[in-house]
């Protein structure tokens, strides 16, 4: 088991009054994947957009390699190397894969771009993850497949340095053969030594791909299991109903014993 | 296929069994054919870029030729005329392209470009007194507005809006006397001037540009009107402004021109290919390109020596390349390595692909947004001069009517798409020749102005379908 890199210990965010996070805790470990599953408006986006510095928290702090961070907003995020796939990408259509990996970072100087360096940094970084579906870096997004959109978004990710990444529902629109290589690439992403956070719906996924499975229940962190100790009903009891056997909530006084 | 060397770490890194060589990310050179067989299956989905204007233009040509009995059509004087005439508005069209490829659309490039040409022609009429020229109060709101545009256009970070707004409120206030440079600068500085509210009311307020651009397209109608006077017009003698649209190049300046002109475009495409291929970088096949770089070569060199030789009817000779082809080449080439070498101009084509992403990105969207409009008034502007030099004057109808429609045209025409994101600064010139064209031979045909209007109007419906249809082809191809 390595070092963990990023830690949210207590955390809490409530918008108005309504709180969404309760006291969560959650650690994030190099080389893993960490699988973050709950149903809807359990507050995995949420806790998402605080990691990510689009919400600023409410309580608890946020470690990165030890140590308290704030995060403010999403630059300071993307400064420690947090990066996250939105599940809508955010690609442009009209650019190719090298301009959309670079778009916002791109290198040179502002009046000439060093498109030769972005190109050969792009292919790189698309060869170490054995991307083997595109067949030229200088095709533009439109004509990509989504298993290929997806899989330039995580490379765009990636080609950062990132520590972390956190991946929004990745697999959500794909045919069988796109969400493979997807999971393929997530893996790919675990084994150079980045952080994964994979949050997803899909239970077959998740078991397939993840070391540990982080359950939020109603803005609670009800369990935070290595994936070989658990089985896929209990995952699915404690995001319907916040616990399963020994895992999850205490059950409430009244129900032990009856 | 070989494996460039610098992949090899990074391949290696990944694992066993993964040489660069698998890859299939390393189609990087292609043949000739395979690159041919590439662009048809591009066409086929839709992705049409300029040819139909170019087919378009071929076809016009042959057309007005067999059809122009008289054989003026084809002749180099007629040629050459078209070329004078079409040039201003097209400079309109260039400058709108910046526009349509963020998405939105800027339908006071004419009568702005109509503003600039007034307040040109009024400060060399009036020898530089604008404020004797224009009474006290308009001459105070005028400034006014200047130094306000200024204050906007630093509020959206455009900053060389500001500075250029804050020069021209300058040389007003100064009174510096006329003179033909200044007159051209002060032109610019108004359309910049224009830019700067037209940007900020639509990227930093966010009203839609279609309102905003109209109802400034009624506004500046109103302000010509106001300047020059109904029914008044403002006469532009001045040797070295009438020159801009109806002079030309000596024969050695033309030969000038081309060698520099094509040697430069040779120049760099096979520099950038050596470069491409060298770096083991994705680069069209080298016969492709040494065939487009033959044919800009050879098809300069061609009309480089028709139009060096004497075109006039009468006694006093007519020769050399008109000055408006300079002028267009230079803001190509400008406008083209913005938007294909700068940051700016990759902000620009993201903005109009995808407006979020651009602001994930971390794309400052509301300076782009606004920095476009700012282009595209200094354009009109340029484009202001072109046209009133061909006049020889300016009237309240300056740049209204169809100008604006004329330029936008250009603009589809060529292949820019309306829906933002796709579209180049040369597409404007093909689609402005194609225009220009029609415009002249239907006037040679002796065709009455309503044939000229519906069959340009038809020619743009049809450009504007072209578009609609190939986008999408190409969106069904996408998926």
């Amino acid at each position: 088991m390595s070092e963990p890199i990023l830690q949210l210990r207590s955390v809490s965010k409530s918008f108005g009054a309504v709180q969404v996070l309760h006291d969560v805790d959650l650690t994030v470990r190099a080389g893993e994947v960490t699988a973050l599953v709950g149903d809807n408006g359990a507050g995995k986006s949420t806790l998402v957009k605080c990691v990510a510095g689009i919400h600023p928290i409410d309580g608890g702090e946020i470690l990165f390699d030890g140590d308290p961070v704030a995060l403010h907003s999403p630059s300071d995020a993307s400064r420690l190397g947090i990066e996250v796939v939105y599940q809508d990408l955010a690609l442009a259509d009209n650019l190719d894969i090298v301009q959309n990996m670079f778009l916002g970072r791109e290198r040179g100087r502002p009046w000439l771009l060093d498109e030769a360096d972005m190109e050969q940094a792009a292919r790189r970084t698309l060869a170490s993850l054995s991307v083997r579906t595109v067949t030229s870096v200088r095709t533009p997004v439109a004509s990509l497949s989504g298993g290929q959109r997806q899989t330039v978004a995580i490379a765009k990710a990636v080609l950062w340095d990132s520590r972390v990444v956190l991946l929004d529902e990745p697999t959500a629109a794909l045919g069988v053969a796109q969400t493979r290589q997807v999971l393929d690439l997530v893996r790919r992403l675990a084994e150079q030594g980045i952080g994964v956070v994979l949050i997803s719906h899909n239970m077959a996924d998740v078991f397939e791909v993840a070391d540990r499975i982080a359950t939020l229940y109603l803005g609670r962190m009800v369990a935070e299991v290595p994936t070989r100790d658990v089985t896929h009903g209990q995952v699915v009891e404690l995001i319907t109903a916040g616990r399963s056997g020994d895992l999850g909530l205490a059950r409430p006084e009244g129900v032990v014993g009856q | 296929m070989t494996a460039p060397e610098t992949h090899k770490s990074a391949a290696e890194k990944a694992g066993p069994g993964n040489r660069a060589a698998d890859f299939g990310i390393d189609t990087t050179a292609r043949t000739t054919g395979e690159a041919i067989r590439g662009y048809l299956r591009g066409l086929r989905n839709g992705e049409l870029g300029s040819l139909p204007a170019l087919l378009g233009l071929a076809a016009l040509f042959v057309l007005f030729t067999i059809l122009d009995s008289g054989g003026t059509f084809p002749s180099l004087l007629n040629l050459a005329n078209l070329l004078q005439q079409g040039a201003g508005r097209t400079i309109i069209a260039m400058g709108l392209v910046f526009v349509l490829l963020t998405g939105e659309i800027d339908l006071a490039a004419g009568t702005a470009s109509g503003l600039a040409a007034a307040l040109m022609a009024l400060h060399l009429v009036s020898g530089g007194n604008m404020l004797g020229a224009m009474g006290g109060f308009v001459f105070a709101v005028l400034i006014v507005a200047m130094l306000v545009a200024a204050a906007l256009a630093i509020w959206v970070r455009v900053w060389a809006g500001a500075v250029v707004s804050v020069l021209t409120a300058a040389i007003l206030l100064v009174g510096v006397p006329a003179n033909p440079w200044i007159e051209m600068l002060l032109a610019v500085g108004v359309g910049v001037v224009v830019g700067c509210l037209t940007g900020f009311l639509v990227a930093r307020v966010g009203m839609p540009s279609f309102v905003v651009t109209l109802a400034l397209f009624i506004t500046w109608q109103g302000v010509i009107l106001q300047l020059i006077g109904d029914g008044g017009t403002l006469g532009l003698r001045d040797p070295v402004i009438n020159a801009v649209a109806n002079g030309n190049l000596s024969t050695v300046g033309s030969w000038v021109l081309f060698v520099v002109a094509a040697g430069g475009y040779a120049a760099v495409k096979l520099l950038q290919q050596r470069a491409r291929l060298h770096k083991g970088l994705v680069a069209q096949p080298t016969g492709l390109v040494l065939i487009k770089v033959g044919a800009v070569v050879v098809l300069g060199a061609v009309a480089t020596f028709l139009l060096t030789q004497d075109r006039s009817p009468g006694v006093i000779a007519i020769s050399g390349i008109p000055y408006v082809v300079p002028i267009v080449l230079v803001l190509l080439v400008l406008g083209t390595y913005v938007l294909d070498r700068t940051r700016f101009g990759r902000h620009v084509y993201a903005v109009g692909g995808n407006r979020e992403a651009a602001r994930r990105a971390g794309i400052d969207v509301v300076r782009i947004r606004a920095a476009v409009f700012v282009i595209s008034s200094a354009f009109a502007a340029i484009g202001a001069i072109v046209y009133s030099s061909k006049v020889g004057s300016v009237s309240p109808a300056a740049g209204g009517g169809n100008t604006l429609l004329f330029a936008v045209g250009a603009a589809v025409i060529g292949g820019t798409s309306l829906f933002g994101g796709r579209g180049r600064v040369s597409n404007a010139v093909i689609g402005g020749a194609v225009l220009a064209t029609v415009e002249n031979g239907l006037g040679l045909l002796k065709q009455p102005a309503a044939v000229v209007f519906i069959i340009t109007g038809l020619v743009l419906l049809l450009a504007a379908g072209v578009d609609v249809l190939s986008r999408r082809k190409s969106a069904a191809a996408g998926r």
